[in-house]
């Protein structure tokens, strides 16, 4: 917890500091409303039924979305659970002593979630949530967290976290973050927020096109593209100090910043006078190299989660297809060979699947190509889908989606068969990046 | 939406604007006309070179002159077609006016923005305005203009209309802006 203090204060210094930048950098403005609205499309064949119970919690500590619903929301969305009505349920209990098991049993619940919240005397939360196996009548998970109350949708991701790992053995990737551009009349604002759209802050704001938002690694950097310059130029900022630093700026344009799994440099686009091609630098803007070398364009570079290989979009044969490069330089190989048109690949952390946007007779569509059976199949079923990103449990792709003429965001489990849009209430959402598995507060 | 109509303002502003400056630059081919000025001042009265100066400087018998070369150089949109970068004929003598007046002019520098309709993705958007910049850097090279006056920039689809319903909006889009440095 000290942990968490400690990283306000010092954002609020670098606000200070960032007042100093031409473009104002802002990390706590007021909070989006956004939500994801859940539209469930179909159901994975093992949807596990759970009953997530009201948390027993004073009113005043209430969110308003209670822990239960929030960690409903989660595993409902991942299409795994199927979390069960229990208003036919005489009494709810809260204790494992008050539980009594037939009534879960006949409502076919595998697990059933507990607890209670309680307010310290320093006002901090104390949440303690237990899972119960309901067939053996046994506890699965306990935890507990003594946090501020700002994190109290943190921990309900991270207990959602914990139930989907318990039962499907994989982990969750609720307690995640994700950055997207949004654009409202002529300001444009990159926002870091939960992955559900919640807790919303701007990170930069500029009257000038941002795109391309990169996470860092280890979740602490974002590289991005800026035209403040009136040229495309590439940036990494430090999201607790503010710190910006600009790490390609080079005649012409510098753009699609992609980071180096070890975090160590990334791979930009260059373009001098000519076409673009992919280059690598280090984070600090030094040791600049050539990594692809063609007179076509060479563009939207993903390094493969081993770090060997740089993913990307050219049109060297023709038509726009991926490519992959050693990430030292080398021959180029072809990667995708159905469709006409196959641009922004991304990989998923654990290097079986790439995403990447399809343009389907016209219409711009997410596609998944499992790495090892060469299978494709196609996700989305917007018109003018873009920018895949995977979440760090590889089970779930965002996107950027429209609807009604404005740009959103979306999510799709990698089988397909759900999808969830998030809504904010004015401007225009646009280029979704997913950042990595979050660490627990202290 | 609103936004783009007033960067089209805007940009019609700076085109406006601009008119009246390679105007300047213009009066320097001129001194041919003023030389035999000066010379006749020189030879009469061995004048001092500040006389010589003003003299250059009052000369406007070819305003009109001027206003032509303005005007050639007054447009600085380049259109494309879908998925092309290939200069189209009527946009020929645009190019060429523009490499006619850099080529004389070797300390002027212009940056060309390449533009694209938003179907796509943002990154290959970029490319594909970039490839168009590059275009027509490439007409302006052929016709004499050196690479260190050039700078290529893409602007991808980060300027485009959106929500457009037909080919006569997207049109728009497809573009190469001539933005002369400093203006």
């Amino acid at each position: 917890m000290t942990r968490v203090k400690s990283r306000l204060i010092d954002n609020r210094r670098a606000l200070i500091n960032a007042f100093c930048a031409s473009i104002l950098v802002w990390m706590f403005a007021n909070p989006a409303q956004a939500a994801l609205e859940i539209e469930i499309s179909g159901g994975s064949a093992i949807q596990i039924p759970i009953a997530i119970l009201p948390l027993n919690e004073p009113a005043n500590v209430q969110g308003k979305s209670r822990i239960h619903e929030i960690i409903s929301n989660d595993l409902k969305g991942s299409g795994m659970f199927r979390v069960l009505n229990t208003s036919g349920v005489p009494s709810l209990p809260t204790t494992a002593a008050q539980i009594k098991y037939t009534d879960w049993t006949a409502l076919k619940a595998q697990g059933l979630s507990i607890g209670e919240v309680q307010q310290t005397a320093n006002g901090n939360l104390k949440i303690n949530v237990q899972v119960m196996d309901v067939l053996r009548q046994t506890p699965l998970l306990q935890s507990t967290y003594t946090v501020s109350p700002s994190q109290y949708r943190h921990v309900a991701h991270l207990i959602a976290d914990q139930i989907y790992e318990k039962f499907t053995g994989q982990p969750g990737a609720f307690a995640t973050r994700i950055a997207y551009v949004t654009k409202a009349g002529k300001r444009f604002t990159l926002q870091i927020a939960d992955y559900d759209g919640f807790n919303a802050q701007t990170l930069v704001s500029s009257n000038e096109p941002i795109i391309s938002p990169a996470w860092a690694p280890d979740g602490s950097k974002m590289a991005y593209v800026s035209f403040e310059k009136k040229k495309p130029i590439v940036f990494v900022q430090s999201l607790y100090t503010g710190e910006r630093k600009v790490v390609a700026n080079f005649k012409g344009n510098n753009s699609a910043p992609a980071w180096a799994p070890d975090g160590s440099k990334l791979a930009v686009v260059l373009t001098y006078g000519a076409n673009s091609q992919i280059y690598t630098i280090s984070a600090d803007g030094s040791n600049l190299q050539q990594v692809t070398k063609s007179s076509s364009i060479d563009t939207e570079p993903a390094f493969s989660p081993d770090g060997q290989f740089i993913y990307f979009s050219s049109d060297r044969g023709g038509r726009p297809q991926i490519y992959k490069v050693p990430a030292s330089g080398g021959s180029a190989s072809r990667v995708t060979f159905e469709g006409g048109y196959n641009v922004s690949p991304r990989f998923s952390p654990d290097g079986k699947y790439l995403t990447y946007i399809r343009n389907d007779g016209g219409s711009f569509k997410v596609a998944v190509q499992d790495l090892g059976s060469g299978d494709v199949k196609l996700l989305s079923t917007g018109s003018q889908d873009e920018s895949p990103s995977f979440a760090p449990n590889a089970r779930t792709i965002m996107y950027a989606t429209r609807v009604g003429g404005k740009g959103t965001l979306a999510t799709v489990t990698v089988d397909g068969l759900v999808r969830q849009r998030l809504s904010e209430a004015g401007g225009d959402i646009r280029e979704p990046a997913w950042g990595p598995a979050q660490a627990a507060p202290k | 939406m609103n936004n783009n109509i007033w960067k089209i303002a805007a940009l019609a502003l700076v085109l406006t604007a601009c008119k009246s400056t390679p105007m300047n630059p213009a009066k320097v081919e001129d001194s041919s006309v003023t030389k035999p000025i000066s010379n006749s001042q020189n030879n009469g009265n061995d004048g001092s070179a500040g006389t010589n100066k003003i003299d250059i400087k009052t000369v406007d018998v070819d305003s009109g002159k001027d206003q032509l070369s303005a005007a050639e150089l007054a447009k600085r949109q380049i259109f494309f077609d879908y998925d092309s970068d290939a200069i189209r004929s009527e946009y020929k003598e645009l190019v060429a006016n523009h490499a006619k007046y850099l080529a004389a002019h070797p300390q002027t520098k212009v940056v060309l923005q390449g533009n694209t309709d938003e179907r796509g993705t943002h990154e290959y958007n970029l490319a594909l305005g970039q490839r168009r910049a590059v275009a027509v850097k490439n007409a302006l090279n052929v016709l004499g203009v050196s690479d260190n006056q050039i700078e290529t920039v893409s602007y991808g689809e980060e300027r485009s209309k959106q929500n457009c319903a037909d080919d006569d909006c997207f049109q728009h889009d497809r573009r190469v802006d001539v933005v002369y440095a400093g203006q």
